[in-house]
């Protein structure tokens, strides 16, 4: 064994065989501007916009489609798209405070765990099921990924993105677990259990007859259609998905 | 953030809002109705049979708006009576001297500022056909004999009742109810309404109910019938003029009590504590302050609740199934009839109308594509959970109530 410090070019040219494509792709200047905010965390960039799914979401569904939204939380989304687009929504959520605030608000609201299924509702009963931020908290998360694409005809999916340079330059350089504007909690208060990265899911879309229909991103605090690369760049995803076999498409 | 599991509500007086209070409807006056005549029946559900005369009494609070839209119909359950909130004025000439000491059945959630807040909401409650509370029921003369009914009463439905409410809504000149709450049998009065009449019902709350009573709860039931109609003083219903078959309604309502408890809730209120002694007297009297409390129940129940009432409701209870009624019984094609916003309110620890079964009900809805907020909260107080846990309750009907149409 030597004692010798790694040769550098011997060392990146290690590193580089195994990197995604994006950060293969990272000019010497880029890559040096990243670690750069990385170490000076507390100066920020610009603000990401709060709940900025919900926007995405409002211009993306029809006028008075139908939409159940689990984890629904305070019931904010459904509010919003009740007022703006006429929906039929339907909230479901375990948190009794959050379920309280629900019914001051008027959103219909089912009292229960996701983990426990989506049993009892009907195959393709609504438009659109959305799990936002949410399955990176679940026991089971392809259970819920399966049941909503067999009781909505679409599904929209929002999740913090773990391969996010930030998350990768933590836990690489800094040997510590990830806390990002997306990821604000320590290793011991976290509720996130499975988290997972856009090429994990895409991956697993691939091997399990779901389609991308739409993606999106929040990457440098703004909102973008999703793009080669956002593996690293993007904090967060929103993904419109379906499956592409058995269920009669929309 | 209201907190779920509030200190529980006690029967003391101390904790009654008396009639001056601010938050009380201060003393009340029930009225009587004659929704049907002789000459002109009120048609029942079951057989061909009709019945009249049918006086109703029904008691109100607030004040009905210029437009009618703020009507809440409270629905009482098998022992309630129509003096829901507030001191009754004539307790004593009416022979209801029980009622001087405590407020109406639901006084924790209705009054000026209250959950239902009578300040907006005109709240009326009517007593149901076959009780004993001012309504036409086996105590009453029976016209065709001169005698009060007994057995001869016919048998009543809770689709009966929630006509009979609609006439007497009807008499009143109200057509659309803001909403129609209940618990427990009361629920599914509020159920019915929805189903009965969707486009007169703009909300509605069943609170610690379901759209059939359990195999378990039509056992009780059976079992406390049998215990009135095995009373050797029960001589066929025909006791009026006598002495009532006190001990059988008294042992039907003590069985119930239990069903109305969970076991955490017994052993907490009571645990093994014998009653004003360190050791038992080992013979058949009192010795536990379980069976204290049963024996109270059992005994005050006597004074207020004629047996045949008794009888003839819990069978209505038996019988009610809403999906065989509405959905031939199917409750998901039941539910499509529903235009109102409904809430399902459950309760982690009642076995006689269990979170499985509303949630159940609450999932027919959703199958139905219907719009349902199913609540279940975290209670050891079982199916007196709905009466008792007034911080949640009370939560959830005030926004529920309050919360935009849409």
């Amino acid at each position: 064994m030597s004692h010798k410090h790694a040769d550098p070019a011997a060392l990146a040219r290690l590193l580089l065989s195994h990197m995604d494509g994006a950060l293969a792709d990272l000019t010497e200047a880029q890559f040096a501007a990243m670690i750069a905010r990385s170490t000076s965390r507390a100066a920020g960039g610009p603000k990401p916009p709060l709940r900025w799914q919900d926007e995405l979401i409002e211009k993306m569904v029809p006028l008075r489609c139908s939409v159940l939204d689990l984890g629904c939380g305070n019931g904010e989304l459904l509010l919003r798209l009740t007022e703006c687009k006429q929906v039929r929504g339907q909230g479901v959520e375990l948190d009794p405070g959050a379920v309280f605030e629900c019914v001051a608000r008027g959103v219909p609201v089912f009292q229960s765990d996701l983990d426990a299924g989506l049993k009892g509702f009907s195959d393709q009963s609504f438009d659109y099921v959305v799990l936002e931020e949410t399955l990176q908290t679940l026991h089971r998360p392809v259970d819920v990924l399966m049941e909503m694409l067999r009781v909505g005809r679409r599904g929209i999916v929002s999740f913090p993105n773990f391969a996010h340079w930030q998350v990768r330059f933590d836990l690489a350089f800094r040997g510590r677990m990830p806390v990002t504007p997306r990821l604000p909690r320590r290793w011991y208060d976290t509720p996130n259990i499975h988290l997972l990265t856009i090429q994990d899911f895409l991956d697993w879309s691939g091997e399990n007859h779901v389609r991308i229909v739409e993606g999106h991103a929040l990457a440098d605090g703004a909102v973008r259609p999703l793009q080669p690369g956002d593996n690293l760049h993007a904090e967060e995803a929103l993904l419109v998905v379906e499956r592409s076999d058995r269920w009669t498409q929309m | 953030m209201v907190d779920p599991t509030p200190k529980p509500r006690g029967r003391s007086s101390a904790e009654d809002d008396p009639p001056d209070s601010p938050s009380s409807v201060g003393y009340t006056t029930a009225h009587t109705v004659r929704l049907a005549t002789e000459a002109n029946p009120f048609p029942l559900e079951i057989g061909t049979r009709s019945i009249g005369p049918i006086d109703v009494e029904y008691e109100t609070y607030g004040q009905l708006s210029p437009t009618r839209d703020n009507v809440v119909l409270v629905a009482h359950a098998l022992s309630g009576d129509a003096h829901v909130a507030g001191w009754d004025r004539n307790a004593e000439a009416t022979g209801r001297a029980y009622r001087t000491k405590h407020p109406g059945w639901w006084d924790t959630v209705i009054g000026p500022g209250k959950a239902i807040d009578t300040r907006r909401y005109f709240v009326v409650c009517s007593n149901v056909l076959g009780s004993c509370y001012g309504t036409t029921g086996p105590s009453s003369i029976d016209p065709g004999t001169g005698k009060p009914y007994g057995l001869r009463f016919p048998m009543v439905t809770v689709g009966d009742w929630v006509r009979l409410q609609a006439r007497l809504l009807d008499a009143l000149g109200i057509e659309r109810l803001h909403c129609v709450v209940g618990g427990s049998l009361g629920g599914q009065q509020a159920l019915e309404w929805a189903l009965a009449y969707p486009h007169r019902v703009e909300r509605a709350i069943v609170l610690a109910a379901s759209p059939r009573l359990s195999a378990q709860g039509l056992a009780f039931n059976t079992v406390g019938r049998h215990a009135i109609m095995n009373d050797p003083l029960f001589h066929g219903g025909d006791y009026y003029g006598r002495a009532q078959p006190g001990t059988g309604l008294s042992v039907a309502r003590m069985m119930a009590h239990i069903t109305y408890l969970s076991e955490e809730a017994m052993r907490e209120k009571f645990g093994r504590r014998l009653r004003n002694k360190e050791r038992p007297d080992f013979h058949f009297g009192i010795e536990y302050e379980v069976e204290s409390y049963l024996s109270y129940q059992g005994k005050a129940f006597v004074e207020r609740f004629d047996a045949n009432s008794y009888l003839y409701i819990t069978r209505a209870m038996d019988y009610y199934d809403a999906a065989e009624q509405w959905g031939g019984g199917d409750l998901v094609e039941a539910c499509r009839r529903i235009q109102s916003r409904l809430m399902v309110v459950s309760f982690s620890s009642d076995w006689l109308y269990t979170p499985e079964e509303c949630r159940a009900f609450a999932l027919a809805m959703c199958r139905a594509g219907k719009p349902v907020t199913y609540v279940n909260v975290p209670s050891n107080y079982g199916h007196d959970a709905f009466l008792v846990e007034t911080g949640p309750v009370g939560h959830l009907l005030r926004h529920f109530l309050d919360g935009d149409q849409r």
